[in-house]
């Protein structure tokens, strides 16, 4: 193929983009699409997995998330019919693994939406191959989130009056002075347009699985699914214009609902939780874990189905690129704290740190350290950054370090508060453990389903960056 | 493909392109020739055949704005009705209506109504879903138009329309391929 170097051929909305982009990136840059692609092979090749035969593995990984989760579904039963009293959840620390999982959790989605909207707005063409699974991701990790509150809650069927305003024969209405229902708000207003961004996105590919499938049965639910839809000027004229706005309202919303989990602490008045630094901290971090996940993801993901030319070395770097400056954002988050403690005069903020340096959850506290802190400055190192396993590793260091931040959030604040007398210790029982981890078995099911049965890669997208098939043969040209 | 069989119900006649560039300038062309009713269909989005289509407006963020306010209003008039008046509560002493306290509620109802608005809008617009569509009977469209196929469809119902005049039109842009577009 004469085509070598990815040179964008000029096309449409994203053509100006990707022009800057090839001058900015003057010291050559990875390729973000492996030479030789086009409109028909994309297609093919992304159709093809799903079209393609079932991998005997991915029998083998959905059986064992699917008995993960059914570990989940018994920790619910369990606890559903015996009471939170199955959890550690006690008094002082009535804030345990269900904040703690639930903050976690919708963190990692936060990455799917900055990758969907905010690099869409700020001309990131890389973002194209990734955006897709990174949006499933948000939809299953708020989803597990959203587990969380509605399980602490006691009895979910009667929280309803009280989380959802609707007028009820008690005649009783939420309290909207508290962050705790703008999270209500604010996480099912995210999954909601999250699923529209999602689904938007994907009705023109359905399209294409549609015109592809040679089982009758897929090409009727495909045909379903994507409403028809044709490619058509006019229709792509109002899609654009759909898809850059609800990028455009998307940005606000991903940095608000962080913002308002943020807001369940800060409004608080305990000393470690009641801190004007909590929303950008709590966004930043929410970035960081979330691109750990995607890392997570993507790398055995372009192995087992072979998609290195789509997922490339370059996607890899510039995500561990994002996870590095997030992760220096967060570890000035860790900084200020200690400074404001001290800065305040204010002895309980004092004592609250030094409780968490020296005191019972002071390994949690310099793990946290050292995961989040310390372990992301390898990638500065560029070979190191373009190695997927050293992303793998530091990714699974970062998950780990993001899950005991709101550890020490959660409960060093609230194990010794104000009175020595009413102090006390928390841990997570067997039951919390077995829900936890019981919904990382539901994410990796849901996910495993998605790879299976939906496009993982934007196939229309992916067309924008790649040349027609007429200009493959012949030597690039600049623009339209 | 365009065999000579009774038209009892042509829909138009398609020409197909190889690339984005083509189609664009095939649009440009039949737009100075005076068709109007015509579709060009593409795999994926290329502004400058919606631009040669004449399409430069889309009403979908202004379907969206309309979205916004109403829930705008919503979200901050359910706050305010219920905390002032179906069950007023003192929280702390503060007013009953606490209108900081109730922004970030609003927000979020904005944005969802803002949402749904502009995707139900966008496809309402679009006059989908539509499952069927008389472009859908060429065969080589229905292989190619959403895999790497650029096609320019002149409809029937065009008052320039004619069949061997659009035909011999078509022909002049240098496409690989002309069909008819049976209903």
């Amino acid at each position: 193929m004469a085509f070598g170097e990815q040179s964008p051929v000029g096309k449409g909305a994203r053509a100006q983009a990707s022009k800057t982009q090839a001058q900015m990136a003057k010291p050559p840059e990875l390729p973000l699409v492996g030479a030789g692609h086009d409109n028909k092979s994309v297609t093919e090749e992304i159709s093809g997995v799903v079209f393609g035969k079932t991998p005997l593995w991915w029998f083998g990984a959905l059986a064992v998330s699917g008995a993960v989760m059914v570990m989940m579904l018994y920790a619910i039963i369990y606890l559903l019919f015996t009471g939170t009293g199955v959890w550690g959840l006690n008094i002082p620390v009535g804030w345990g693994f269900a904040i703690i999982n639930f903050v976690w959790w919708i963190g990692i989605g936060h990455a799917g939406t900055l990758i969907s909207a905010i690099l869409l707005l700020l001309n990131q063409s890389w973002r194209t191959s990734i955006n897709r699974f990174a949006e499933a991701m948000t939809l299953f990790a708020v989803a597990c989130a959203g587990l969380f509150p509605i399980l602490h809650t006691g009895r979910p069927w009667l929280a309803v009056y009280w989380l959802l305003p609707y007028p009820n024969t008690m005649g009783l209405w939420p309290q909207f002075r508290s962050p705790l229902i703008w999270d209500v708000f604010a996480v099912s207003t995210y999954f909601t347009i999250s699923l529209l961004f999602w689904y938007v996105g994907l009705v023109p590919d359905l399209a294409a699985m549609r015109d592809r499938a040679k089982n009758r049965l897929a090409a009727k639910v495909y045909g379903v699914f994507s409403l028809g839809w044709r490619g058509s000027a006019a229709h792509w004229h109002n899609y654009e214009s759909l898809y850059l706005l609800l990028a455009g309202i998307s940005t606000p919303l991903v940095l608000s609902v962080h913002t308002v989990v943020s807001f369940d602490f800060s409004v608080g008045q305990l000393p470690g939780w009641h801190a004007t630094i909590f929303p950008p901290y709590f966004v930043a971090g929410a970035i960081y874990a979330g691109f750990a996940m995607v890392l997570l993801l993507a790398i055995p993901l372009r192995v087992m189905f072979k998609l290195q030319d789509f997922i490339t070395l370059r996607h890899l770097e510039n995500m561990g690129k994002v996870t590095l400056a997030t992760g220096m954002i967060v570890a000035y988050g860790y900084l200020v704290e200690v400074f404001m403690a001290f800065y305040s005069g204010n002895q309980y903020e004092a004592f609250m740190i030094l409780n968490r340096i020296t005191g019972p959850y002071q390994v949690q506290w310099w793990l946290l350290l050292l995961c989040n802190a310390l372990a992301p400055q390898v990638l500065w190192v560029k070979s190191w950054r373009r190695s997927p396993l050293v992303l793998f590793l530091v990714s699974i260091v970062v998950s780990i370090g993001m899950w005991l931040e709101r550890f020490i959030i959660v409960v060093t604040s609230l194990h010794r508060d104000f009175l020595p007398s009413s102090w006390g210790m928390y841990a997570g029982t067997k039951w919390d453990w077995a829900l936890y981890i019981g919904t990382m078995g539901m994410f990796l099911t849901l996910f495993f389903l998605f790879i299976r049965f939906v496009p993982m890669i934007s196939i229309f997208e992916m067309r924008t960056i790649v040349p027609d098939r007429k200009n493959l043969d012949e030597a690039p040209k600049g623009g339209a | 493909m365009h065999d000579q069989q009774e038209e009892p119900r042509l829909y138009g006649l398609m020409a197909e392109f190889e690339t984005a560039e083509d189609l664009a300038k095939a649009c440009h062309q039949s737009y100075e020739a005076g068709y109007r009713v015509q579709d060009a269909f593409s795999p994926y989005p290329v502004e400058e055949v919606s631009e040669a289509l004449g399409h430069h407006k889309s009403y979908v963020p202004l379907l969206m704005l309309c979205g916004g306010i109403v829930g705008a209003l919503t979200g901050f008039g359910l706050q305010y009705i219920t905390s002032v008046h179906v069950y007023a509560l003192n929280i702390g002493g503060r007013p009953l209506n606490s209108w900081p306290a109730f922004i970030p509620v609003t927000f979020e109802v904005t944005i969802l109504f803002a949402g749904i608005c502009g995707v139900l809008g966008m496809f309402a617009l679009n006059g989908l879903p539509r499952p069927h569509h008389p472009v859908f009977n060429v065969k080589r469209f229905a292989a190619h138009a959403s895999t790497d196929g650029f096609f320019l469809c002149i409809e029937a119902a065009d008052p320039k329309f004619d069949r061997d005049g659009t035909e011999t039109f078509l022909r002049s842009l240098h496409p690989s391929e002309v069909s008819e577009v049976e209903n």
